[in-house]
């Protein structure tokens, strides 16, 4: 399978799951006919049927917790929420119960469930519709959080996700749908917790994920032009996160940057900082840089929203000033 | 407690086909009202064909039409007092022309320009919820709220089929009723929700059904008959006002266009259906009504139809002529007393654009 977009390798990797293993199945809200609001269900429904490519009543609260329920009985459900903003409406069943099963039944129960969702910016939706909300469920003890930001990763890790005993939040981004890569022949599962370098370098380590791996990547190539040697890691899991690859990159480069699309403040990106600041300190010649989204909600207007979400200028500067050429 | 009696399943109708059914009269409803009503309908109308032919020319964002479901929204916002609250889904994002909103504001929101934003409060027409029955709740509790103040107002509140089955809906109609809340709950029934039919939604055999279980009135009207829609919303206010609490009105229409600009209903719709609704579509049916009645002439509907147009006229080119929207603002709205940090962020913004803005 070489060039494929990072919509069709979602969906390969749902496809094969199911047509080797009849215990998995998906639903959501408009994913049959219409194949998903964002085409990457398409065709699915004509292959499996609609027991299992299965529309579902605008439940959110429903359709993750029937999910729940599906996986206790044995089920590989993947559950599709439409926009992440909603997966607001199944905070209870994801945080509360998906979460805590396997916990509070003294690892008796599990929950192998997949929830897909979409996010980001880049075409304004406005507010309720783009929102990188993945900080949130980092933040939860029994979730698993995938972010992959390439067609290769996000196959692979989706298999791995629907194998996976635990409840993992598998997050992609709107933008990187059409988004063309190779992919190997083969679906080869990625164990989660383990980092991907897309680029070596020796003066900055960026720590970059979803869409901004790619923005990452473009300022990189900028730096190498005014002489600064950029590495980009890409964690692809959020939870477990490769904390190993990130400490080793930055005991070799001296210095990082973190960069997502959310919100700085309180964002992902703290944590990295400060597991690099506990293990790496005496390797640090200058603070981490942080990359993200002023604290604002989503703006609608074009022009603000594109303001308001970073870009690889926004990349390339936090690298400048950590290497101090501003 | 008073006893809550099963909905009806037979559609309440007022105007008839011309064929077999005849044509009623609405009580009360003198020819001004009538034409009144066609005015708003026409309106409601030219603004949303006229978006569409926006969208194409790139002038306004992604749209969600609502062609065919302007006789449930002019007829239930006729039921109501200016005082009483609307709260449209993005459905009825142009509910606010009827309380004499400016269209240049609405096309603005959809032109993602602050001069899109309208204090709620001015037109008692709350903000536009695009998250599904998120809004079900919010009518609940101002309603609640105003009859807490000793207010007589009460609120209407549109959401569509399929959020019927969002939990928010439930709860929000649940407690509207164990509160007594003067709210009307407004479902509007066209038969879709994107891709998913309403037989893919629920098992109950009518929307109306619900009702029951919350203890109150379900009322099923055919929701492309302006009359009957404002008569069953009229009932349902005077009950709201009495004390007697919410009234759940099923409005059955059928979504004639597609879900929203970005759509393409190809793939999951009927489009013979599609043509066939076309041809029963809501202002007509009672354009044809009014002049069986001899009501409306054909200068006067010319005129009223020409008078839309030029609003629509005056609105985009009042909306186009905003000046560009300042950056600043992203960081002013968000708190009523913005955090230091985005003090900070601000005056950063501003510095960047050399205090150009704003
Ligand atoms: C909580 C939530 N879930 C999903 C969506 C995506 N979505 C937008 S419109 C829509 C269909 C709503 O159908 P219905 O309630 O029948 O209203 P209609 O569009 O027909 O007016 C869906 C699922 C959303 N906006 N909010
Ligand atoms: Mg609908």
């Amino acid at each position: 399978m070489p060039e494929t977009t990072y919509r069709e390798a979602v969906r390969d990797a749902m496809s094969e799951a199911m047509r080797r293993d009849e215990s998995v199945f998906i639903m959501g809200e408009d994913i049959a006919e219409m194949g998903g609001s964002m085409g990457v269900t398409q065709g699915m429904l004509d292959e499996f049927g609609p027991d299992r490519v299965r529309n579902t009543p605008i439940s959110e609260m429903a359709i993750v917790g029937a999910g729940i329920g599906a996986a206790m009985a044995g089920m590989r459900p993947i559950v599709e929420i439409m926009y992440q903003d909603f997966t607001t409406l199944a905070m209870e069943q994801i945080v509360n119960q998906a979460a805590k099963h396997r916990y509070m039944s003294g690892g008796q129960l599990k929950v192998p469930l997949t929830i897909r969702t979409q996010g980001g910016a880049g075409w304004s939706p406005g507010a309720q519709h783009a929102q990188q909300l993945e900080a949130w469920f980092v933040h939860v003890p029994g979730l698993k959080v995938a972010f992959p930001s390439t067609p290769e990763d996000v196959r692979n890790l989706l298999y791995a996700s629907i194998y996976d005993d635990n409840p993992v939040i598998f997050f992609e981004h709107r933008t990187l749908y059409g988004l063309k890569g190779d992919v190997p022949e083969e679906i080869e599962p990625v164990e989660f917790g383990k980092a991907r370098i897309h680029r070596e370098g020796e003066d900055v380590t960026v720590v970059a994920t979803g869409r901004l791996v790619h923005e990452a990547l473009a300022a990189a190539e900028e730096a190498e032009g005014e002489g600064i040697s950029v590495e980009v890691l890409d964690p692809r899991t959020l939870l477990p996160l490769d904390e190993d690859a990130i400490v080793a990159s930055v005991e070799k480069t001296n210095r990082c940057v973190v960069a997502h699309e959310a919100v700085v403040r309180m964002g992902f990106g703290a944590e990295v900082a400060a597991i690099v600041q506990e293990r790496a300190f005496d390797y640090l010649d200058a603070p981490v840089g942080r990359v993200g989204a002023k604290f604002s909600p989503l703006p609608f207007a074009p022009i603000m929203e594109e303001y308001v979400v970073p870009h690889a200028r926004d990349v390339l500067a936090a690298i400048k000033k950590t290497v101090g050429k501003n | 407690m008073a006893q809550i009696a099963a909905a009806e399943h037979e559609l309440r109708r007022v105007i008839g086909d011309a064929e077999g059914l005849g044509d009623r009269e609405v009580e009360g409803l003198s020819e001004g009202d009538l034409l009144a009503l066609y005015r708003d309908m026409i309106l409601l109308r030219t603004y949303d064909e006229r978006s569409v032919v926006y969208h194409r020319q790139g002038r306004i964002g992604t749209y969600a039409i609502y062609w065919n479901h302007e006789a449930m929204q002019a007829g239930a916002a006729y039921a109501l007092a200016d005082d009483d609250w609307i709260f449209p889904s993005y459905r009825e994002s142009a509910i606010g022309l009827l309380r004499g909103l400016p269209a240049a504001t609405i096309l603005s929101w959809w032109r993602g320009h602050p001069s899109g934003w309208w204090n709620p409060a001015d037109y008692n027409v709350a903000s536009i919820c695009v998250p599904i029955a998120t809004q079900v709740p919010h009518a609940a509790g101002l309603a609640w709220g105003k009859r807490l103040r000793g207010e007589d107002a009460c609120a209407l509140v549109f959401f569509g089929d399929g959020a019927t089955s969002e939990g928010a809906f439930h709860e929000g109609a649940n407690f509207a009723a164990v509160m007594q809340a003067p709210v009307v709950l407004l479902c509007n029934n066209n038969q879709w929700a994107i891709s998913t039919p309403v037989s893919a939604q629920t098992r109950a055999e009518t929307l109306a059904d619900k009702a029951a279980g919350y203890g109150m009135p379900g009322v099923r009207v055919d929701g492309l008959d302006v009359l009957a829609v404002y008569e069953a919303t009229r009932e349902a206010v005077e009950r709201a006002r009495a004390g007697e609490g919410p009234t759940f009105v099923e409005a059955l229409s059928y979504r004639a266009a597609p879900h929203a600009t970005a759509d393409d209903p190809t793939a999951y719709i009927d489009l013979e259906r599609v043509e066939e609704e076309r041809t029963r579509e809501c202002v007509g049916r009672y354009e044809g009504y009014l002049r069986r009645l001899g009501v409306l002439t054909d200068e006067q509907a010319e005129q009223i139809k020409a008078e839309a147009a030029d609003v629509m006229r005056e609105g985009i080119k009042a909306a186009e002529s905003e000046p560009p929207a300042d950056i600043g603002l992203v960081f002013e709205h968000a708190y009523a007393d913005p955090p230091p940090q985005l003090a900070e962020d601000l005056a950063e913004l501003r510095r960047i654009l050399g205090g150009s803005v704003g």
